[in-house]
């Protein structure tokens, strides 16, 4: 078992026949994740990877003739919102959009209008989901994972991969490790993530690793403390040396009036009995020492 | 992007927001010439330092002058000034206002929330975030509605709330305009601290009370500035630090700090592990260095001569962690940055993932000094530091 994606996933690939779409849909192909289709508007007809993946001008017909059921948005930051609410209307349940550079305005009424749907979003501006031996949605490299019983959520990118290389390295295997995103304003938060792990009984140890900027950690170890107690829990905190009032680099992570700063985080944390860890390498030992085994 | 307040107040006046006239001024002359004008209609003008950073009045920035001499000599004193490191290359110059009550309202993009929060008080004039801290009753919050906007009931509950009832039509007038600049801009913030009654001479010379946006304060979302192509008008040349802009033109997100070992890595949760790593191993980072996704060779050489722009670097640590970025386009960026580096500054090398293998031997065959773990490069690169000051 895992959350959000998984062997009954089938997967719709917005923007396949562009560069990116193209590189990430064959890995995520290569990984064994079902892509039933793809979307590129005035493409409808022509066949993507080798001629194994039909390509749709819009999502309602990739919906209709497949059952896709799941999105990946591979589009141009100026197209993405539109894309996510086609795939919302479409009645796409689960969509995941890997653009960066997405305006934070945009985001508010999409946002709205996905809940409004009851749909999930995930990102923008995040690396996708991997439950490792099911499937893979997204841009995580496939080596980095094994398979296991732990749930990652991160904020990250390439500091998730660090951090599961340690735990797959020291044989900590993952049930799903979910990519929420750096931007501002995002679909699905770190909250939304632990209640799903919280729900998943293959789900046995929780990971989160956060960033400063906000108070979406703190929100999350709240709950944690109280709903996933008996649950070992590890966490890390990216940005302790970051100064006050720069944005290091995502659109999210910035200080600012003193707060959204790596020591609230990781008090918070601790105070809900996570074990924070001074390097992402040190995760799996953290893991153990809470009682996780694998 | 932050931007001054002349030009935040242009964004308003744009959105049909009362602004009190103003003038901006380079030089001590300039002032005069403006005060000149302005005195006609005011007993005293106030000069405004434009900086991008807060505490202006406080480090000596806003100053009111009662003659077009003073505002000469005021202006003359104020520019040239360095406030928090910012030098003062332009002054605001405006009619000093007879100030009835001060009152604070801004908009801004609450990402808890993930709407835009409307945030009001009748504490104006100190800063917003002691207000909070101190008396959090003192300031009132609303939602825009994230389909509709904020819709007129809300902007009124706003203003009674803000105990501006007896100026309930300009209130809402105003707090819709805030939304609507933050729109009309993409900005993250619109703030006018103070917001505040004046009394002026009306139309029939009698005295006249009028709510006014005193100052303002704005700051644009980066990501949106491809669709607002005028606004970069607003980005200071003068006020932007040169390897700043080199590394906005390179697409590289450099944030310099005051240590001695220069960072690059990908990814930006990455490049602040890298370092807290590093700041962990007893060193100091000397800047925050995101090459992005999918960085190929060339991006790697400017990346490098950001880092060697600053004399304090003595270490170089090299952290990619291969997704879409391959690692041998890296490694074949670094050989080249290192045939064109300008000094010799000791470099810890370490990528993994996507053509992990590739690139060491491109590495190994170019002599480059390499670590398997991001523990082990810190350690390294702290250690070829220490050695490079000592030396």
């Amino acid at each position: 078992m895992s959350i959000l994606i998984g062997t009954d996933t089938r997967l719709v690939v917005q923007g396949i026949t562009g560069r990116e779409g193209d590189f990430h849909a064959r890995a995520m192909q290569a990984y064994g994740t079902k892509i039933v289709a793809g979307m590129t508007p005035g493409k409808g007809g022509q066949r993507a990877l080798d001629g194994s993946v039909p390509v749709f001008d819009t999502v309602a017909e990739a919906v209709a003739e497949t059952g896709a059921n799941t999105s990946c948005i591979f589009v141009p930051a100026p197209g993405a919102p539109d894309a996510i609410l086609e795939a919302t209307a479409a009645g796409i349940g689960t969509i995941f959009c890997i653009t960066e550079g997405i305006p934070a305005l945009d985001m508010v009424p999409v946002v709205e209008a996905i809940r409004l749907a009851g749909a999930r979003l995930i990102g923008p501006n995040c690396p996708g989901a991997t439950s490792p031996g099911s499937a893979k949605v997204g841009i995580i490299p496939a080596s980095v994972h094994r398979e296991g019983s732990v749930g990652v959520v991160s904020r990250s990118g390439t500091l998730t991969y660090e951090a599961v290389q340690a735990m797959s390295d020291a044989g900590v295997g993952q049930s799903t490790c979910v990519g929420i995103g750096g931007d501002p304003i995002i679909g699905t938060t770190f909250l939304d993530v632990l209640q799903l792990f919280a729900a998943d009984p293959e789900t046995r140890a929780i990971v989160l690793i956060g960033e400063i900027g906000g108070a979406a950690e703190e929100e999350a170890a709240a709950w944690a403390g109280e709903h996933l107690r008996d649950v070992p829990k590890a966490a890390f905190i990216a940005g302790r040396t970051a100064p006050e009032g720069r944005r290091m680099g995502h659109a999210g992570a910035i200080i600012s009036g003193g707060r959204g700063t790596a020591a609230s985080k990781v008090e918070a944390l601790e105070a809900a009995g996570f074990r924070v860890a001074g390097s992402p390498t040190e995760l799996p030992a953290l893991l153990r020492a809470a009682g996780h085994r694998d | 992007m932050k931007i001054q307040e002349a030009d935040a107040k242009r964004l308003l006046l744009a959105q049909g927001l009362p602004v009190p006239e103003w003038e901006v001024a380079r030089t001590p002359a300039e002032a005069r010439a403006a005060a000149e004008r302005l005195l006609t209609r005011a007993d005293k003008v106030v000069i405004k330092a434009q900086v991008l950073v807060g505490g202006r009045g406080k480090a000596g920035g806003v100053k009111l002058a009662g003659s077009p001499a003073e505002a000469e000599t005021t202006a003359a004193t104020i520019l040239g000034m360095s406030i928090k490191g910012s030098v003062v290359r332009k002054v605001l110059v405006a009619p000093a206002a007879d100030i009835v009550r001060e009152y604070y309202l801004s908009a801004v993009l609450d990402r808890a929330g993930r709407r835009i929060l409307l945030m009001g008080s009748a504490e104006g004039g100190v800063e917003i975030e002691q207000v909070a801290a101190e008396r959090p009753d003192a300031i009132v919050t609303i939602h825009a509605d994230p389909l509709l906007g904020l819709e007129d009931w809300q902007a009124r509950t706003i203003a009674f709330r803000m105990g501006l009832g007896g100026q309930l039509k300009a209130a809402v007038a105003i707090a819709k305009g805030l939304v609507r600049t933050m729109l009309a801009n993409d900005a993250d913030l619109v703030e006018i601290n103070p917001l505040a009654i004046v009394r002026e001479a009306g139309a029939d010379g009698q005295p006249a009370e009028r709510l006014v946006c005193l100052d303002a304060k704005v700051t644009l979302d980066d990501s949106a500035l491809y669709r607002h192509p005028e606004l970069e008008a607003f980005r200071d040349p003068d006020e932007e630090d040169p390897v700043d802009a080199e590394a906005r033109a390179a697409g590289i997100n450099f944030i310099h700090l005051d240590g001695t070992i220069g960072c690059m890595v990908n990814g930006a949760g990455l490049a602040m592990t890298t370092m807290d790593l590093v700041k962990r191993a007893g060193g100091e980072p000397a800047n925050f260095l995101d090459i992005g996704g999918g960085a190929k060779a060339d991006k790697v050489a400017a990346a490098m001569r950001l880092i060697l722009a600053d004399p304090k670097v003595e270490a170089i640590l090299v952290n990619i962690f291969g997704g879409i970025t391959r690692g041998d386009e890296v490694a074949h960026g670094l050989i080249e940055a290192r045939g064109q580096q300008v000094r010799e500054v000791p470099m810890i090398v370490r990528i993994v993932g996507t053509n992990a293998t590739e690139a060491a031997e491109l590495l190994r065959a170019a002599r480059f000094e390499t670590a398997a773990s991001l523990d082990e490069a810190a350690e390294k690169a702290v250690a070829a530091a220490k050695a490079a000051s000592a030396a």
